[in-house]
């Protein structure tokens, strides 16, 4: 099947032609299978940001191309307009853009622009409050009058009422505790599995990335420095380090405890750290 | 040693919208902090947190209680400006906190209004800049800046004033793991060469960890107060209120419960790989 996104050889330079021009995204390039869920990670400034606000037209290529679904999304104004409500952006913080008079009409904002029926703009409302747990009652309220983690849930429906078949998310659970970062990150999957959608996700936290998804993009210097399964980035935990970016917990102790002289390979969970020192210990008692 | 911030039978509601009841967060909260300590506060969100640390100079005053800070009455109007000067806020948004186009400027804002004279200011907004490492940046524009560099600026502007105690609501929430470490070890080292009370209300476990003591705060009330390595060996009632320990001590618990002996205070990486290393070749 061919892949729902094709980025080639993207390069995009900031204030070109003026002493703060910056390239800060050079020649990157990967493709998307329909499905996927993707994590993207780079410490600030690596170009994460400037990667996403291109999958959907926001930022136009200084050079290289973005193709979704076999065209190019600059093609003509309509494809531009198109890929808009075909890639859905959820940016850091979304609650921040949260601004009608109800959770309702907030979340119908999106899919009204899209210029849908009444009748359709409502189904979409009520079927993306059910991805993130938001009840009838709520949708009546002022967004305003929610938690955090509501409120980010509501923002995040605003985009999933679209539809998209790319969702991007920039780090969804920064800020929350750990038991709503569970719940939005549920949220997500639970909309990846009904709609087949394509999932990319900024995140910080390395262990969220390395136990959701299925690939993993670092960037840093506006590069792509690598693109493989979590188990692939993660055996080059000492470049990621370099990179200067957080590695989890475990998987360091596990890289000291191969210093001290322990056969084992880096993990990134807590679980698959478990299941190797156990089995290590069992090996060592029958020994 | 003499008290920071006292916090006495605490009792408070935000007040309801058009008639609507209040939403109650604390009906009866005691906690001191001890001055020149590093106290790090913890809980799920909703549990209180923020909203205590707006008591602690005076942006929310108490429906019920004492709240005094530095042996001043946080309700008294009289010593509002003298609480404010001693207690600094940092937020979690960086750009909601700057006010000026020039990063020394920014800094200047907080002594100005205390009417201090200018060379005095000159002075403070160096030293001030200096200690959070980001006096070559005097002449910036703070836009241009990174999360980490834009925190440490709003850190400095608290520091020119001069305060006992600064209170941080969680000010690495926007930052990446790097603006993280910057903020962190800025606080860490305000704290042990200044003799500055830190109260750091945070969601990152390893955060807490570096504190001297954790308050872990559940529906308004305390759930758990000790060193790092006292609350974070409680797996079990951190897990019943929505928190986790850090990683190395989930770790240690989860081998627990399959069977390995495995200390519960293993707080930083070469403590818990020496324990697991011990316990695999025992």
């Amino acid at each position: 099947m061919a892949p729902i996104l094709e980025i080639k050889n993207l390069t995009h330079t900031y204030s070109a032609g003026t002493p703060f021009e910056h390239k800060a995204l050079d020649s990157v390039s990967f493709s998307v299978e329909r499905g996927e869920f993707i994590g993207i990670i780079g410490h600030t400034g690596s170009g994460k940001s400037t990667l996403m606000q291109h999958m959907n037209g926001l930022l136009k290529p200084t050079s290289g191309n973005v193709i979704l679904d076999g065209v190019d999304i600059w093609q003509d104004k309509k494809t531009t307009r198109q890929a808009r409500f075909r890639v859905g952006l959820v940016f850091q913080y979304p609650e921040y853009q949260l601004f009608e008079e109800t959770v309702y009409k907030d979340i119908a904002f999106g899919p009204k622009n899209m210029g849908l029926k009444p009748d359709e703009v409502d189904r979409r409302v009520r079927e993306a409050a059910s991805f993130v747990n938001l009840t009838e009652a709520q949708l009546k309220v002022s967004p305003f009058d929610l938690s955090g983690g509501q409120k980010r849930r509501v923002a995040i429906a605003g985009v999933i009422a679209m539809e998209p078949e790319i969702l991007i998310l920039d780090e969804p659970t920064a800020g929350l505790d750990p038991v709503s970062r569970e719940e939005i990150l549920e949220n997500i999957q639970s909309y990846r599995r009904a709609k087949n959608a394509t999932i990319m996700m900024v995140s910080h936290s390395m262990n969220d990335v390395a136990r959701l998804t299925e690939r993993l993009l670092v960037m840093n210097g506006s590069r792509l420095a690598m693109d493989g399964t979590p188990d692939e980035v993660f055996t080059r935990a000492q470049e990621l380090l370099d990179m200067g970016l957080d590695i989890p917990e475990v998987t360091r102790v596990f890289l000291r405890l191969r210093e001290l002289g322990l056969p084992v390979d880096p993990v990134y969970s807590i679980d698959q750290a478990v299941a190797v020192l156990k089995k290590l210990k069992e090996g060592t008692a029958h020994a | 040693m003499a008290t920071a911030i006292s916090v006495e039978h605490l009792n408070y509601a935000y007040p309801g919208v058009d008639n609507t009841p209040g939403v109650a967060v604390f009906a009866d909260l005691n906690l001191t902090v001890e001055e020149g300590s590093f106290v790090a506060i913890l809980g799920s969100n909703g549990c209180g947190k923020s909203t205590l640390a707006k008591h602690f100079n005076s942006i929310l005053l108490p429906s019920g209680g004492k709240v005094y800070v530095c042996g001043m009455d946080t309700a008294n109007d009289d010593l509002l400006i003298k609480i404010r000067r001693n207690v600094g806020m940092v937020f979690q948004n960086p750009d909601n906190q700057i006010v000026a186009n020039v990063v020394e400027e920014d800094v200047a804002f907080g002594p100005e209004n205390l009417g201090i004279a200018s060379p005095e200011i000159r002075k403070r907004v160096d030293n001030a800049l200096k200690q959070v490492g980001m006096y070559e940046f005097r002449a910036h524009a703070p836009h241009l800046l990174s999360g980490g560099q834009k925190q440490r600026i709003a850190i400095a502007g608290i520091i020119a004033m001069e305060p006992k105690c600064i209170v941080l609501d969680e000010p690495t929430a926007m930052l990446d793991p790097k603006g993280r470490r910057e903020v962190m070890d800025t606080v860490l080292k305000l704290n042990r060469e200044k003799g500055i009370t830190v109260v750091l209300i945070t969601h990152h476990m390893d955060e807490a960890a570096q504190a001297q003591r954790v308050v872990v705060l559940h529906k308004g009330d305390v759930a758990a107060d000790g060193t790092p390595k006292e609350v974070f060996s409680q797996v079990e009632l951190l897990h019943r209120i929505g928190l986790a320990a850090p990683e190395t001590v989930e770790l240690c618990y989860e081998l627990r419960q399959n069977g390995l002996h495995l200390p519960l205070d293993r707080l930083d990486i070469e403590e818990c790989a020496q324990a697991l290393y011990a316990e695999v070749k025992a």
